[in-house]
């Protein structure tokens, strides 16, 4: 019963967003991110994209006026790396690289129904002796095919400020193609997807549990990796060659796998310690592809940093900061490294932005404002710039996935993507007041509790940690 | 900071390697017999000079080594450490399309253990699951450095194979794991078939690839053959690029294995454990295999019974090139004193001890041009031990790899108070911060005023 009044509501709240033919947001302080702040302006969306923006910009006749007197205008946030569009994804998206990875191995649920389909048929399919059977790959899998707007995170996501998410599947080691997603509430998904695909997720955890068959081990994962792109040169080879000249020539087979990889612009893959870094970082200059690290957990060390410079590679860092499990035996020490990854994690961004690494910040399933403002403010605090934490959620990771010419900052011309708060974005006093996407405007589902509350959101309590616990 | 300026300093090492002598020692060339008060002149990163009488080398660094001993750093041709998410890749008989190197560890704190137990070089090896199991290489224990920094530099690599009771998982074919299909082999004729088949497997491929090389060089147009990392390294072994490390404890499989070398026309570089080595010693020089056992390590499981500590020595003497290895990272930190143990078993000179765990396993991974005696011109590679090495009393005093100083006793010893203070440190910041977050009762967080 609950659940359905909660769905009722959820309707309502859907059916509220707001479709006038402009907004005009005026007299705001305007945070453009590309550019200068503006005191005091006022932004024109119109048709889904940004009219104008500017301190003397008349306000269209036809416009819905927002006063914004009080109130800060910035960029929609973008959450580089997340699993919500995806209505079957339960479970966030981790970065466990290899065994000596501390922490943070989430069993994944099935991220789509296909995939879901596709686990429960590998339950009969034979142990995999090596690459050449292709276990734990879905590489094909565009997730742009799979968002649905009845997931139910991207009401409370979108009221926490982010306008898209970079949204991957992530079961398997090749687990598929993400797609940039705009959070609108829409019933047809294709209005939803921004860009697919923006590249291929890959882990290197097991998704499949104990037992099974290859590959087993850290060095399993890397050869089956490093196979699976010598094929696809090699695929591409024999079918650039067919293609040209087919006569007499053996027809190749069709690869779906191969394919998939072909399909992908860039690759994902996962590093948390220094030491994972510098070895992905080299994996990824030996298959030749862009590469985009996520996890970043050490990435306050020196040595990781190096490395970043060195390859050039950008990356996303989980802003679920390390934290001593709960429930440990008080007489187990911890090493000094892991201690002092725990003391320093939240300083990583800092570091990364000094010494000018490209980076961004993702979520990792924090999806409430009040969570997302700490885990924030927390970097802020270890030495991240209030500037520099902004482009680490808008313009950063719009260059990162090559869509700066459309998000990421507010200028003239790029996707109407805005959030409207009274105070600065991160403080945990804030309130987020509006949100625009795609030139909709969104109230959001819930007056977020000033502070206090673990963010409470109105759906139920399953999937967030809903009022005091 | 600190840790900025300590990083820096290793980095910037090598570069301008410190010019050492070390003084008025007892030094153990293992090849050249010993000096007793004796130098060694270290400049660049190699043995410049060693004798009685040396040139002091102006700015040189003067360690005194009175009353101590110096050997050439330890290697040991057999170990697992310093690996990332698992040294055996157990789901298939024939796993040679892994690699050791794609998941070094330098932050494996069994390398600077095993690096104060003397070890300047290690081989790591794939695990003894499968028959033909990862592609291997030799380490150099400089801790500090990255992974890449850890490698050996121009060794041949090598391959491990494994026979006997891993393989075939002794009764257990699932290998533990629950709902997982039984693998192949379960036998020791199993294991047999499957090392043969995989050798036609690479016969066949290289066969491929030899046509496509040829094709090319009489220039012909052709597409390459598909390349399989699985069939590339035993090409390689085929090939003589790579050495086959056997993991082996019977007698009868170790002749089982040197017919299949002969029969694809391949070498075995190394039996590895081979505690029935002095039953088919004569076999194994024959094939020119070395081999690489414990001093007195055995009953572990059954087929490693019919063990004796005269092994080493015997082996010795019908010609076999021996070494003795750890396999387990404690062991690894007193190979000085199982090579002792040979000396009492089997009444090996102290410069055959020695160059069980020093020449001998550098002759058997191919690296004695650099590494294994204290001979001008090889690598700086050197243990200054308290005592006679040889003896369970030794206690190691300073370890230097290419010349620098990787461990040094005294502070290691005088450093630990300020490590654990400032360790100390940290876990009281955590703590308190977790009261502040939980609240006194550590219930839930306590609301501000609205």
């Amino acid at each position: 019963m609950k659940k359905l009044v909660t769905a009722l509501l959820l309707c309502v709240a859907c059916a509220l967003a707001q479709n006038p033919s402009a907004i005009a947001i005026r007299n705001a302080k305007i945070v453009t991110v590309s550019g200068p702040v503006i005191a005091k302006g006022t932004v024109v969306v119109r048709k889904g994209l940004i009219e104008a923006v500017g301190e003397n910009v008349p306000v269209p006749a036809d416009a819905m006026v927002v006063e914004g007197e009080g109130l800060t205008v910035y960029p929609g946030l973008i959450d580089s790396l997340s699993t919500v569009g995806q209505p079957a994804a339960a479970t966030p998206v981790t970065a466990a690289a290899g065994r000596g990875g501390r922490g943070a191995t989430t069993p994944a649920t099935p991220a789509t129904p296909a995939l879901a389909a596709l686990a429960a048929t590998t339950v009969v399919a034979p142990v995999p002796r090596g690459p050449e059977d292709r276990p734990q790959t879905t590489s094909w899998v565009k997730i742009a095919d799979e968002i649905s707007g009845t997931d139910r995170r991207i009401e409370p996501v979108r009221s926490a400020g982010f306008t898209s998410v970079a949204s991957f599947p992530t079961r398997g080691i090749f687990a598929g193609q993400g797609a940039i997603v705009d959070l609108i509430s829409s019933e047809k998904p294709g209005e939803m997807v921004m860009v697919s695909p923006i590249g291929q997720y890959i882990s290197v955890t097991r998704a499949g549990g104990f037992g099974g068959g290859f590959p087993s081990s850290l060095m399993g994962y890397i050869a089956y990796i490093r196979q699976l792109y010598i094929d696809m040169n090699y695929y591409k080879t024999v079918k650039d060659a067919y293609a040209k000249n087919p006569r007499g020539m053996q027809r190749p087979e069709y690869d779906r796998a191969l394919e998939g990889l072909l399909d992908s612009p860039r690759i994902l893959l996962p590093a948390n310690r220094a030491v994972e870094i510098e070895r992905m970082l080299r994996l990824a200059q030996e298959l030749k592809q862009p590469t985009i690290l996520y996890g970043g957990r050490e990435t306050f060390r020196p040595e990781a940093v190096e490395s970043l410079k060195k390859y050039g590679a950008p990356i996303l860092v989980s802003m679920k900061w390390p934290e001593k499990a709960r429930d440990t035996d008080p007489d187990e020490v911890d090493s000094m490294r892991t201690l002092e990854t725990r003391d320093k994690a939240p300083s990583a961004p800092g570091v990364l932005a000094k010494a000018g690494v490209k980076f961004a910040l993702y979520s990792d399933g924090l999806d409430t404002a009040r969570d997302l403002q700490r885990a924030v403010k927390k970097a802020i605090d270890m030495g991240l710039s209030r500037e520099d934490a902004l482009r680490a959620l808008t313009l950063s990771p719009a260059e990162i996935y090559g869509i700066a010419d459309r998000v990421g900052s507010i200028e003239k011309g790029k996707i109407g993507n805005l959030v409207v708060t009274r105070g600065d974005i991160f403080d945990d006093r804030t309130k987020v007041e509006a949100i625009v996407v795609d030139g909709r405007k969104y109230t959001p589902v819930v007056e977020q509790p000033n502070f206090g509350g673990r963010g409470g959101t109105p759906t139920e309590g399953g999937d967030y940690s809903g009022g005091n616990r | 900071m600190k840790r900025l300026l300590l990083t820096a300093f290793v980095a910037v090492a090598p570069l301008c390697a410190q010019t050492y002598v070390i003084q008025n020692a007892t030094v153990m060339t293992v090849s050249k017999g010993t000096i007793k008060n004796g130098s060694i002149v270290v400049k660049d990163g190699k043995i410049a000079e060693v004798g009685e009488k040396v040139t002091i080398p102006p700015g040189a660094k003067i360690i005194d080594a009175s009353n101590q001993f110096v050997i050439p750093g330890i290697i040991d041709c057999h170990s697992h450490i310093g690996g990332d998410g698992g040294i055996n890749e157990g789901s298939t008989s024939v796993s040679s399309m892994v690699d050791i190197k794609d998941i070094i560890n330098p932050e494996d704190i069994a390398i600077y253990r095993a690096l104060a137990g003397g070890v300047t070089t290690a081989n790591i090896l794939h695990g003894s699951a499968n028959s033909i199991g990862g592609k291997t290489l030799p380490l150099k224990m400089r801790w500090g450095k990255d992974a890449q920094g850890l490698i050996f530099e121009g060794a041949t690599p090598g391959i491990k194979f494994a026979l006997g009771e891993n393989p075939k998982r002794a009764g257990n074919p699932t290998g533990g794991a629950v709902n997982a299909t039984a693998r192949y082999p379960a036998t020791r004729m199993g294991v047999e078939d499957v090392i043969r088949g995989a050798f036609n497997d690479a016969k066949a491929y290289k066969a491929e690839w030899d046509e496509y090389d040829a094709k090319k060089a009489r220039g012909e147009q052709a597409i390459p053959p598909r390349k399989d990392l699985q069939l590339e390294a035993l090409k390689e072994v085929l090939e003589g690029k790579r050495y086959v490390h056997v993991h082996s404890y019977r007698a009868d499989e170790i002749l089982m294995m040197i017919r299949i070398a002969d029969e694809n026309g391949f070498k075995v570089r190394t039996f590895q454990h081979v505690l029935e080595g002095y039953k088919v010693a004569k076999e194994i020089a024959a094939h020119g295999a070395g081999a690489s056992t414990f001093s007195d390590w055995w009953s572990y499981k059954v087929e490693a019974f019919d063990a004796i500590p005269y092994n080493a020595a015997l082996m010795t003497k019908k010609g076999v090139l021996v070494s003795l290895n750890s396999d387990d990272a404690e062991l690894m930190r007193h190979l000085n004193t199982e090579a002792g143990k040979a000396m009492k078993y089997g009444g090996l000179t102290e410069d055959e001890a020695l160059a069980l765990v020093t020449l001998n396993p550098a002759k058997q991974l191919g690296i004695e041009n650099r590494v294994g005696s204290i001979e001008v011109g090889k690598d700086a590679d050197l243990v200054i031990y308290d005592k006679m090495p040889l003896s369970a009393y030794a206690k190691v005093q300073k370890v230097l790899i290419d010349g620098t100083v990787y461990f040094d006793r005294d502070n290691e010893v005088s450093g630990r108070a300020a490590k654990e203070a400032e360790k100390q440190k940290l876990i009281d910041k955590e703590k308190q911060t977790q009261t502040q977050q939980r609240g006194p009762q550590g219930g839930a967080t306590p609301r501000r005023q609205q």
